[in-house]
């Protein structure tokens, strides 16, 4: 039996990161502290790095490595690039919280490369098994930087809370995924994919139970109703830093996730997965555009937003056609570049013992700092779906793939939810622009930074409004091969 | 050809400019300056205006384009376009002069008003739009030019926004006008809906063709032109001021004289007689429609000649006549003697403008009291006026040999020799009309200018004439006022081809013109004709009896007003249009809105729209307690969920 080693090269951005990442922890043990400054330059260059190469990457053909557990292709290009992409512009955004609230450089850093990695590996998986190291590797240090400041009670629980929750998910994952190697005898993608279509030895029972399993340990990652109850606490209860985090890169990953398992693994079981994602897509629009309303906490308020935006995303994918998944990812990415730019005011506004919580602080934002209100108010009516920003077009696309296979009651109720929830962004503008501020100092951003990637991200919104075709286009790309 | 578009787009710009510089830096600019940048403008306008109807009229060219494509819409094309033939030059040519004279003479009357340079900023944007009406080959346009005139005089009519009395005035032209809009609109819709297009020429073309194969409702005979035909005309009717929807025109006398002469005499109010005549084609196969137009006509030109006789505003005695004219032109109108409505419509342009600029003389000279009470023997300090008014007069009385008498005749003869229906009853109206007409007109030219003065003694000191820049534009319309009649009324009605070429269309069997200009032999032997018929010693009476009642035996009026009460109620009344709108349209719609309001702030706003908002606060402070934040809650919340699922699709 000959060995040949496996081909290499389509895990390059995931070797990049990690060889990257051991040179951050090197480099950090040799430091001394008032030089830890440096790892923050380093980890920008190793992610931005990373992305250069992934989109030199962009177009080349679909290759099958590691005995066909990993796959590269243009939907996995296209969500490293946007993981690695945000997650830049989460560090920052959180530089100046970060060093004022003394969360240790070094750690913060290496736990966030790592978990990079870790998204990285599961977006590019094609078994089930590299499905679940991902999974592990990308959210035990996302547990571990919530409660990395130490000294806040309220930051354990929200850590503590997100790890059992998380453990409870993964144990659903783990459980369906033996139920499907119970009907199917592999993990591997592409082995299940014959295995069923060939309709030889497959177990119907098994199928449905490994079926809703996997998929509830994938919607929790994504917070999506019935299981969306950590969202909110770990939202509110993570310093602004860390929800920041939480609330953009991980979103792309889990949407992998979810893709994974029902787009690529089990698209035999469309019929049932069709309706399950209908139930739950429901129920998350409903759950988080209503309880957003009475929320005063704007943490909690986006929280509950992330809910309902998760649920507009599946709509997509309910198409069932390539062009439905392809305007799902559109909304995800487009839904994640609005995340990043809300709770990177919300970060930039905290400041050394303040952490800004309340709606009520963003009142008289307008005369404190007008381009940052501003940037607010694009992305804030980019959420509420005011054309012609890219938040409008993102929910065109997916209402228009259910439209174009005749289901249209469903687009009409997430119209009705999409209204109800204008009314909580709106009130954020009209508090922003028409309220007395609570304080009169102006807010002055410290670094140049910082105002380029709010300023980029703000119009970005806006200029991804005014031309989607692009990115739209690259979306629909990303599933038809 | 690309000469005449270049003068053409030139000559609708150019007012446009000096709208814009006056009217967008007027806070910056001069007094003198805006006068001098739109006054030279117009002038320019006006001599380009000239030599394009010497090229349309002398050299029989004529222009039809496109000038860019303002917008698609499916199967709809909108454009920008212009259609210059002989009707669009004539109707250039008087906006433009007339326009001129009035900017020349604003620069003396409105001399002390602190809106000097917004006022010539309107009057210029004015002339714009209506040269856009006038230029205009397709009804989108058409319409844009309407609107605009609408604005422009609504803009105007309350220029002096600081009065109660302007606002209301103008806010009634403005609804009065939006009635009009409305039928208008659904006109254009109508075209645009049977006719695929909305340009003339290719609907103009196709008239004959749908006249045939349409009918509204079908198995009915009612034709879809008369349908169109009604509702452009309601447009008509609102901005030509005709019965019913005249209310407006006496209102809008609030405005500054100027304006009353330029927009609210020669030019805007006469752009439903311009439509009328634009559209002949359509017209042509509606019976219906001609008929309701010339009786429309015919009752204007009499009944509103004779509220003038009751009014003792100088200004409004005028402006009823203009009410009375507009009748007139639209009875010619309405007997398909298009060429007369036309030329009556040139003629009526320059003598009504010397009156309304001869009376605003007059007010100047009265430091703005318009009573007609208080004036009297003005003959003797205000000879230019007097002398350029009385010319006037004599036009508007249709006395030969000037120039109201030709197109007038032309139209009484018109509506003489038609056989449509309503034919004599239009008759009988605009024969005792010329009575009328020269009754109020003498009235008010004895009672300003003859007799002793009213005024108070120090008031009587401080009459004189009014500055140059006020009279030489009096002295400038008095020109036409007694030449151009004579000098037009051959070519323009009865020659071969006439000034207006093949600009209207007239079928065989309506042309009444074409049989008149059998038996015309002359300008000089029509005047010597006219004095066998009726409509002159009519006119002369009038003027007799004027003589009679206010210079000879000034105590008769009273005592008639005493003899004949009810009819004297009637017409200060005005037949009680006022009244009734006022109570039916304007009480009775505040009812109904109080009405509907409480029902909307129940039902609506308070059950559907609050009742909804509450409904969904209550579930959202409902569903928020299901957070309890406990560890063990969100793991069973889960398990149910996933219970549920499983069950769910299991047994489904």
């Amino acid at each position: 039996m000959n060995f040949t080693p496996p081909d290499f090269f389509p895990a390059i951005l995931e070797m990049l990161t990690l060889g990257m990442t051991c040179l951050v922890m090197l480099v950090y043990l040799f430091l001394d502290q008032k030089n830890r400054g440096i790892t923050y330059f380093l980890t920008q260059i190793t992610l931005l790095g990373t992305a250069v190469v992934a989109i030199s990457l962009h177009g080349s053909p679909e290759v099958i490595t590691f005995d066909g557990s990993f796959i590269l292709n243009s939907q996995a290009i296209l969500l490293k690039i946007f993981i690695l992409l945000s997650v830049s512009f989460v560090l920052m955004y959180s530089r100046t919280y970060i060093r004022e609230n003394d969360i240790l450089h070094g750690e913060f850093y290496l736990l966030v490369l790592f978990s990079v990695l870790g998204m990285e590996v599961l977006v590019s998986a094609y078994s089930f098994l590299t499905l679940y190291l991902g999974l592990e590797i990308f959210s035990l240090p996302l547990y571990a930087l919530i409660a990395l400041k130490g000294n806040k009670p309220v930051c354990q629980e929200a850590a503590i809370k997100y790890f059992i929750m998380g453990a409870i998910a993964s144990g659903f994952l783990l459980y369906g995924i033996s139920l499907i190697y119970g009907a199917c005898q592999s993990f591997n993608i592409h082995e299940i994919i014959s295995m069923m279509s060939l309709s030889i030895h497959t177990e119907p029972l098994l199928l449905t139970l490994g079926l809703v399993f996997m998929s509830a340990g994938a919607l929790f990652k994504l917070g999506i109703a019935p299981f969306h109850m950590w969202v909110p606490d770990v939202y509110e209860g993570s310093p602004n830093a860390m929800t920041l985090l939480i609330a953009t890169a991980p979103k792309l990953a889990g949407f992998a996730l979810l893709t994974h398992i029902l787009v690529e693994a089990l698209p035999v079981l469309f019929p049932q997965w069709q309706y399950l994602l209908i139930a739950v897509a429901l129920l998350s629009m409903a759950v988080g555009n209503i309880i957003a309303i009475v929320q005063d906490n704007i943490k909690r308020m986006l929280a509950y937003s992330s809910i309902a935006n998760m649920g507009y995303m599946l709509l997509g994918l309910i198409a069932g056609t390539p062009r439905g998944y392809g305007a799902a990812l559109f909304y995800m990415i487009i839904y994640v570049v609005m995340s990043l730019g809300a709770f990177g005011v919300i970060t930039m506004l905290s400041r050394k013992g303040f952490e800004l919580e309340k709606v009520d602080d963003f009142k008289g934002l307008n005369t404190r700092n007008p381009w940052l209100a501003f940037m607010m108010l694009l992305i804030l009516f980019s959420m509420a779906g005011v054309p012609p920003s890219a938040g409008f077009f993102a929910k065109v696309g997916v209402l228009e793939a259910l439209v174009k296979v005749n289901i249209v009651w469903l687009p009409a109720v997430a119209l009705v939810f999409a209204i109800i929830g204008a009314y909580y962004y709106l009130r954020v503008v009209k508090v922003m622009y028409f309220d007395e501020p609570l304080e009169k100092t102006p807010v002055i951003l410290e670094s140049f930074d910082t105002q380029l990637a709010i300023s980029i991200n703000g119009l970005a919104v806006f200029f991804l409004g005014l031309f989607p075709t692009t990115l739209i286009e690259l979306c629909q790309q990303a599933f038809l091969a | 050809m690309e000469l005449l578009k270049t003068l053409s787009l030139l000559v609708v710009i150019a007012p446009l400019v000096g709208a814009a510089g006056a009217g967008l830096f007027c806070r910056q600019v001069s007094k003198q300056f805006a006068h001098r940048l739109t006054i030279a403008l117009m002038g320019f306008s006006l001599i380009l205006s000239l030599y394009v109807a010497c090229l349309v009229i002398g050299q029989d060219q004529s222009y039809e384009g496109v000038l860019y494509l303002w917008g698609q819409s499916g199967k709809l094309t909108l454009n920008v376009g212009f259609l210059i033939d002989n009707l669009t030059a004539c109707m250039m040519v008087t906006v433009t002069f007339v326009s001129f004279l009035v900017h020349i003479y604003s620069i003396g009357y409105m001399a002390e008003d602190g809106g000097y340079q917004r006022f010539f900023s309107y009057i210029s944007l004015f002339t714009f739009f209506m040269l856009m009406l006038v230029t205009a080959n397709n009804f989108l346009q058409l319409f844009f030019g309407w609107e605009g005139v609408g604005l422009a005089s609504y803009l105007l009519i309350g220029f002096w926004f600081n009065r109660e009395s302007a606002n209301q005035g103008s806010f009634k032209a403005f609804l009065v006008n939006r009635v009009g809009d409305f039928g208008f609109v659904v006109g254009i819709a109508g075209v645009l809906g049977y006719f695929g297009s909305l340009d003339y020429i290719p609907v103009f073309a196709a008239i004959p063709g749908v006249a045939e194969a349409n009918t509204l409702i079908p198995g009915t005979s009612w034709s879809v032109i008369s349908f169109i035909g009604f509702f452009l005309f309601v447009g008509a009717m609102a901005k030509s001021a005709q019965m019913p929807l005249h209310v407006w025109l006496p209102e809008s006398m609030e405005g500054p004289t100027p304006i009353s002469a330029l927009i609210h005499a020669a030019t805007m109010v006469t752009a439903g007689v311009f439509m009328v005549a634009r559209l002949s084609p359509l017209y042509q196969y509606t019976p219906s429609m001609q008929s309701f137009i010339l009786i429309i006509g015919a009752t204007g030109a009499l009944f509103t000649g004779l509220i003038a006789i009751v009014q003792n505003d100088i200004k409004r005695v005028v402006a009823y006549s203009t009410l009375s004219q507009l009748g007139y032109m639209m009875a010619a109108a309405g007997v398909s003697a298009y060429a007369a409505s036309i030329f009556h419509l040139m003629t009526h342009a320059a003598f009504k403008a010397l009156l309304f600029l001869g009376a605003g003389s007059v007010i100047l000279a009265m430091h703005h009291d318009q009573d007609l009470r208080h004036m009297g023997g003005l003959r003797k300090q205000m000879p230019i006026t007097y002398f350029t008014f009385l010319i006037g007069t004599l036009a508007l009385c249709a006395i030969p040999p000037f120039s109201g008498f030709f197109s007038k005749d032309a139209i009484i003869e018109a509506v003489h020799s038609s056989q449509i229906g309503g034919a004599s009853y239009a008759y009988v109206c605009v024969v005792l009309g010329s009575f009328v007409t020269a009754f109020y007109s003498f009235r008010a030219l004895f009672l300003a200018f003859h007799g002793e003065g009213r005024m108070s003694h120090e008031a009587k000191h401080h009459v004189k004439e009014s500055p140059w820049v006020v009279w030489l534009p009096l002295v400038l319309l008095a020109i036409p006022s007694v030449i151009q009649g004579y000098m037009m009324v051959g070519p323009m009605l009865f020659s071969e081809p006439s000034y207006l070429g093949n600009s209207i269309t007239v079928l065989t069997q309506n042309n009444v013109l074409m049989r008149m200009g059998e038996e015309f032999r002359g300008g000089f032997h029509m005047i010597l004709e006219s004095f066998g018929n009726f409509p002159l010693w009519f006119a002369i009476l009038g003027a007799f009896s004027a003589w009679i009642a206010y210079v000879k035996k000034p105590e008769l009026p009273p005592l008639c007003v005493k003899r004949f009460k009810w009819l004297y109620t009637i017409l200060i009344h005005k037949y009680g249009f006022d009244d009734f709108n006022d109570w039916f349209f304007v009480r009775g719609g505040q009812r109904t809105a109080k009405l509907m309001y409480q029902g909307d702030a129940r039902i609506i706003d308070d059950f559907f729209v609050n009742g909804a908002g509450r409904l969904i606060t209550w579930c959202s402070a409902t569903a928020r307690r299901l957070q309890t934040g406990y560890i063990y809650h969100y793991a069973f919340v889960m398990l149910l969920g996933l219970m549920a699922l499983l069950v769910w699709l299991m047994f489904r």
